[in-house]
């Protein structure tokens, strides 16, 4: 058996979390999460102005943390921190910890081939909306392939304390130490299966272990020390989710079913790099106190094609603010919103869109939220974006005016007006998967 | 007897894009035949109203006692694109327990 802890379920999650797990139990590799869709697109950003940059600057500082344990109790890090930059990611390590060897995986960045890809004929339509990607091709900011799980094996294979990885699947860092520890192969597609849904459970965090979680949600005890996840994973692809003992937080199949719902689209056909996974064939046990065992995973062949994440820049947007008291705080809320709108007509100034939240009314829940009488109080969130970065700039100087010239008894203007920020749209896109050859390379 | 679906089962809801997915898990699973009879995606359509401009599709997962909607065009273009709060349609569950189904006895 060995233990699988994950630290981190995305950038910017608590930054105690990984750091309490290899000290506070048993644990043989500790995975982190680092990148969403949009993070790419920064990161690539970050390295046009520095090379020297590219990658998740919050890693090599927290190996810096826990890199005499790491040594102590030979535990493996597998991280998917190193954007678009895993070398530079992997040299900082170094220098913060030196005498770790790092592993990195290299060739998920195809940035520089769309071109290639193109005249190949691949026309990496968009996943969602069948657009050829022509239409954004000037624009795009990143592209990156999804990685499945044995290239980051391979990489564990050469003894290194820390892997690191650009865009591999979240559930990828998962399956890799029982590809690497149980010797898996690439047709096991029932125990890929497995593994691959052992990561889907942890990879959001504390979402398994009592975060977020609607049953009983008053009552799990000591939220704030929350144990971040641990898969007991076995040689037979059973595994059990469980947490450090002492920790806070629940692990329980009411729980474990909740995340292994959460972002899910077809349950027969979760595709990865690595295999298909059937969500209609887990079978969930309550094994002990925080303890649950996950069993009889089905899985199927996985697909010809690599998805890539692409990244483009989509125009601009600004959002701002300001709260409404009683008594008649919607109605008041209402007519600032009116002012502004026809404020910004009368100044000529179109958008692809202007959007109006009342928090506090509906902004969550829309027409199925319950109405109130008359509300204590109402933050007016309007919202524009566009193409024109000047139409989005001046919009943000039309809501504070609104304290003095519009209706009464508004506040909430402390932080100024709201910034204007670019749009990094997300684009899906497939190609065949021999044109992405991952290599590794190993630092020390 | 009609019953708010809080009574009988839990949601968590999260984003691909411009779809929301709100999975729905029976609290215990002899209610799960409730869910599949009283949650369709037609009604879950409905009850959203203007907040779903796209389908809704359901699956089926007897082996968990939950179902996941798929709410296709429900988020405001999604992503970094929203303008709204809730931009990952992290509150969608939690609107859907509400939702009015008739239970046994």
């Amino acid at each position: 058996m060995i233990r699988i802890a994950n630290g981190q379920g995305f950038w910017g999650d608590w930054l105690e979390a990984p750091v309490r797990l290899v000290e506070q139990g048993p644990i043989d590799y500790l995975i982190l999460d680092y990148l969403a869709e949009i993070t790419m697109s920064i990161l690539q950003k970050q390295k046009q102005e520095d090379p020297a940059l590219g990658y998740a600057r919050d890693f090599p500082p927290l190996i810096g943390r826990i890199a005499k344990r790491l040594r102590e109790r030979n535990i493996k890090v597998i991280a998917n921190a190193g954007g678009v930059n895993p070398v530079a990611c992997a040299q900082q390590v170094l220098k913060i910890a030196p005498g770790l060897k790092v592993a990195v995986v290299l060739g998920d960045d195809v940035y520089g081939r769309l071109d290639e890809f193109l005249a190949k004929g691949y026309e990496m339509r968009d996943m969602d909306t069948g657009e050829p990607i022509a239409t954004i091709r000037d624009r795009i900011q990143s592209a990156n392939a999804y990685i499945g799980a044995f290239p980051l094996a391979e990489a564990l294979a050469t003894g290194a304390n820390v892997v690191i990885a650009g865009r591999s699947t979240d559930t990828a860092l998962a399956l890799a130490p029982m590809v690497h520890e149980f010797g898996w192969g690439a047709t096991d597609w029932d125990k890929l299966a497995a593994g691959t849904i052992a990561g889907h459970i942890v990879e959001c965090g504390a979402q398994c272990t009592g975060g977020n979680c609607q049953v009983d949600w008053q009552n799990i005890p000591d939220m704030a020390n929350v144990g971040y996840p641990i898969i007991e994973a076995e040689p037979d692809a059973s595994f059990t989710i469980t947490k450090h003992a002492g920790t806070g937080g629940r692990v329980h199949s009411d729980v474990v079913k909740e995340q292994l719902l959460y972002e899910l689209g077809d349950p027969r056909n979760y595709i990865t790099p690595d295999c298909i996974a059937d969500f209609t064939s887990i079978h969930l046990d309550d094994t002990g106190p925080d303890r649950v065992r996950v069993s009889g995973i089905r899985g199927r062949e996985r697909p010809p094609t690599l998805k890539l994440s692409i990244s483009y820049a989509n125009g601009w947007k600004a959002i701002g603010t300001l709260v409404y008291s009683w008594p008649q705080a919607l109605a008041k809320a209402k007519a600032a919103d009116r002012i502004v709108r026809q404020r910004l007509a009368d100044l000529g100034l179109t958008f692809e869109e202007i959007y109006t939240e009342f928090l506090g009314v509906n902004a969550c829940h829309g027409p199925v939220a319950q109405p109130m009488a008359d509300y204590p109080e109402v933050q007016l969130r309007i919202g524009v974006r566009g193409q024109d970065r000047k139409a989005v700039d001046r919009f943000t100087r039309e809501l504070i005016p609104l304290v003095l010239n519009g209706p009464p008894s508004a506040t909430g203007f402390g932080d100024g007006r709201p910034p204007v920020r670019e749009i990094v749209a997300y684009w899906s896109a497939l190609v065949p998967r021999d044109e992405i050859q991952t290599r590794v390379e190993v630092f020390a | 007897m009609k019953v708010p679906l809080s009574q009988i089962a839990h949601t968590r809801s999260g984003d691909k894009g411009d779809t929301a997915n709100i999975g729905v898990i029976a609290y215990d699973a002899k209610n799960y035949p409730t869910l599949v009879r009283e949650v369709t995606a037609s009604r879950v359509k409905a009850f959203f109203g203007t907040m779903v401009i796209g389908d809704v599709v359901r699956y089926e997962l007897p082996n968990l006692g939950a179902l996941n909607f798929l709410l296709h065009q429900s988020l405001g273009g999604g992503g970094t694109v929203s303008l709204r709060v809730d931009t990952q349609g992290k509150t969608f569950g939690a609107a859907l327990l509400r939702m009015e189904v008739e239970i046994d006895g």
